[in-house]
């Protein structure tokens, strides 16, 4: 098969000088690395800017570039849901109201603050599902990365897996996770700088925002919606039947604004580790809201893109056309793609080092927070206690090979069965779904018990298998999608509505049942051992004296107000 | 910590954007190169951009040890 690219020696030439940059950072942070709180918590020593652009960065990973520009080519504008009311609103709470009690408890994670405010089979529980999580999540990416790169230039499937594990281990290796943040604030203005070109130029191609919804009218109609469908976020989602999603509002905004958000912005240790490692409580509350300000306006970066492919595809004269998969298109090759169709060489070279870059930023995230839950929540608590801090950062440095190795496993894993990687993806989305009701609960009701948590967690997973089991989307044939329990008892217009619905049960189960539990058993951490831990034990975070825009609350107003108009624009 | 990340990121952006920018000015004649980027030189305008934010990178990282040596 020929290649979809040609690449000069100016496109490698930029390919290379990334790669120098990447490992001279981490060569350069090396002798800073003394302890393991240097490697793995980054010393607390960041400030908020670095931090809020890793934070936003590490979310910026290849699958969430490649995702939602085949999700903009899928579902149209609809997919900025993901962003304006998806993150904006979590990521604005989690800055407010969570980082004072993650940032000022001491706690070294995420599960280490379960660990603090539950007991220790909460904190276990949490512990090890998303250490699993993490290490197959970063084999995924590997996968899809190193599937691309054969596709598009020919490359070795080896090859490029090997030696794109190889450089993110050697940076973390040398560097920890100070240099997979820096890395990160680099690899973020490179994707920005690398695919904005592509955006301009595809705007232009198709006539500006104008052209783009004459041409998507036309898909529209021929898909059976209203001319509007793929260009209006909100106003056909009155009924699932009228938008390409298949999802109506009160799915989008209790399942994706609500549960699946808050869980991921608010719960999940990758993001989370980027704010714990800022200098002062008040970075610490600042970096979600810094990474806001990016986050709000990526949708225009990724999912135009894919917007503007599907048009050319349909328009006859464009000669570009998004290759066929399965009876529909391939929409994960609308961003590579777009970048052979229209880039020549030079700013090619450009573009896909900004692809390698977004893997590179995402795979880093996973391997930091596996490092330090691992070793900080798995080795340091169940396996050696009580060793001396130079064992510790002895046992990070080597944490970060194995990750890496199993990461390459499971990316091999995800080539021969493909099944087995949708059967994880599954079993994690039940894991992650009622973790926000735990939060929440943890954080804002003093009387919430461990044995409340633990079991509510557990409720919460089983009812979201017990959801998706007797549910399926329309025309599902396989069993990972639903309906494995026999019956089936409802069928969703769209796998993203029974997603969405599947994490509203889990949260309401894990809710309801942590509430319940915890009133029946007995409350065994005494409000002395709760305080900083607990809301209400908390004393208030003070801004006086601070200027405006580093108090978090204005912060928050500003974002709030550009996401609301943003979202009316688009209405 | 020690490392002062605008000073890489300023270096690594003025090199992007001074390859882009010179190979743009030496292909600007190749009207074959640039047919698939509706005629535009985008290596040039592109490069002139990274080149610009490569050179305030390198600028804030610089005014900022300055005043660092100076206290």
């Amino acid at each position: 098969m020929e290649n979809i690219f040609d690449l000069g020696w100016i496109d490698y030439t930029i390919m290379m000088v990334y790669f120098a940059f990447v490992l001279g950072i981490g060569w350069a942070l090396k002798r800073f690395m003394k302890s393991s709180t240097d490697f793995l918590e980054a010393g607390r020593s960041i400030p908020a800017w670095i931090t809020g652009l890793a934070f936003i960065a590490t979310n910026l990973g290849a699958l969430e570039v490649i995702g939602m520009a085949a999700s903009g080519a899928k579902y149209g504008i609809a997919t900025v849901h993901f962003y304006w009311i998806g993150a904006i609103p979590a990521m604005i709470f989690l800055a407010i109201f969570m980082m004072p009690f993650y940032y000022g408890s001491k706690a070294r994670s995420v599960p280490e603050y379960l660990k603090l405010r539950f007991d220790e089979k909460t904190r276990g529980f949490n512990a090890v599902s998303f250490a699993i999580m993490t290490i197959f999540a970063s084999g995924i990416s590997m996968y899809a990365l190193a599937m691309l790169m054969e596709v598009l230039l020919g490359w070795n499937f080896h090859f490029s897996l090997i030696i794109s594990a190889l450089i993110v281990l050697i940076y973390i290796y040398l560097g920890g996770l100070t240099s997979a943040i820096y890395n990160e604030v680099l690899q973020f203005f490179l994707i920005v700088l690398g695919f904005l070109p592509l955006v301009i130029i595809a705007l232009i191609d198709i006539g500006g925002w104008e052209g783009l919804k004459t041409s998507l009218a036309e898909v529209s109609v021929n898909n059976g919606f209203e001319p509007g469908a793929y260009t209006q976020s909100w106003r056909h989602m009155n009924n699932p039947s009228s938008n390409p999603m298949g999802v109506d509002w009160i799915g989008v905004a209790m399942g994706l604004g609500f549960v699946l958000s808050f869980g991921y912005w608010c719960t999940n240790f990758l993001v989370v580790q980027r704010a714990m490692a800022a200098d002062s409580m008040s970075s610490a509350r600042r970096t979600p809201l810094i990474g806001a300000i990016p986050k709000m306006f990526i949708p225009f970066l990724v999912i135009l893109p894919g917007m503007i492919a599907i048009a050319l595809t349909s328009s006859l004269e464009s000669g570009f056309e998004l290759p066929a998969k399965g009876g529909s298109y391939d929409y994960d090759k609308a961003i590579p793609m777009m970048l052979g169709y229209y880039f020549p060489t030079g700013v090619l070279g450009l573009g896909l080092t900004a692809l390698m870059a977004s893997f590179m930023s995402g795979m880093a995230g996973n391997v930091t927070a596996f490092n330090t839950v691992w070793t900080y929540d798995i080795y340091q608590s169940y396996i050696n206690r009580d060793k001396s801090d130079k064992h510790y950062l002895r046992v990070a440095h080597l944490t970060t090979i194995f990750g890496v190795l199993i990461s390459i496993i499971a990316a091999y894993v995800a080539r021969l069965f493909n099944n087995i990687m949708d059967f994880l993806q599954l079993i994690f989305a039940f894991i992650n779904a009622p973790l926000f009701a735990t939060f929440v609960l943890g954080m804002f009701w003093k009387r919430a018990t461990g044995h409340g948590a633990f079991f509510g967690l557990l409720s919460g997973t089983t009812a979201a298998a017990i959801h998706h089991g007797l549910t399926a989307p329309v025309g599902a044939t396989v069993l990972v999608k639903g309906g494995w329990l026999g019956t089936i008892v409802h069928e969703y217009p769209s796998e993203m509505a029974q997603n969405f619905w599947t994490a509203i049960y889990a949260f309401t189960a894990c809710f309801i049942l942590t509430v319940i539990l915890s009133i029946l058993t007995k409350k065994l951490k005494p409000d002395s051992e709760l305080k900083g831990l607990v809301y209400s034990l908390t004393p208030r975070q003070k801004d006086e004296g601070v200027v405006w825009y580093e108090r978090p609350v204005t912060l928050s107003v500003i974002i709030g107000i550009i996401a609301i108009i943003l979202s009316i624009l688009f209405w | 910590m020690g490392v002062d990340i605008r000073f890489p990121i300023g270096l690594m952006f003025t090199i992007f954007g001074l390859v882009l920018t010179i190979l743009g000015l030496v292909t600007n004649s190749n009207a074959e190169m640039y047919k698939r980027s509706l005629d535009i030189n985008i290596n040039l305008w592109s490069g002139l951009v990274i080149l610009v934010f490569g050179i305030l990178m390198l600028f804030f990282a610089l005014r900022a040890r300055k005043t660092r040596k100076s206290n």
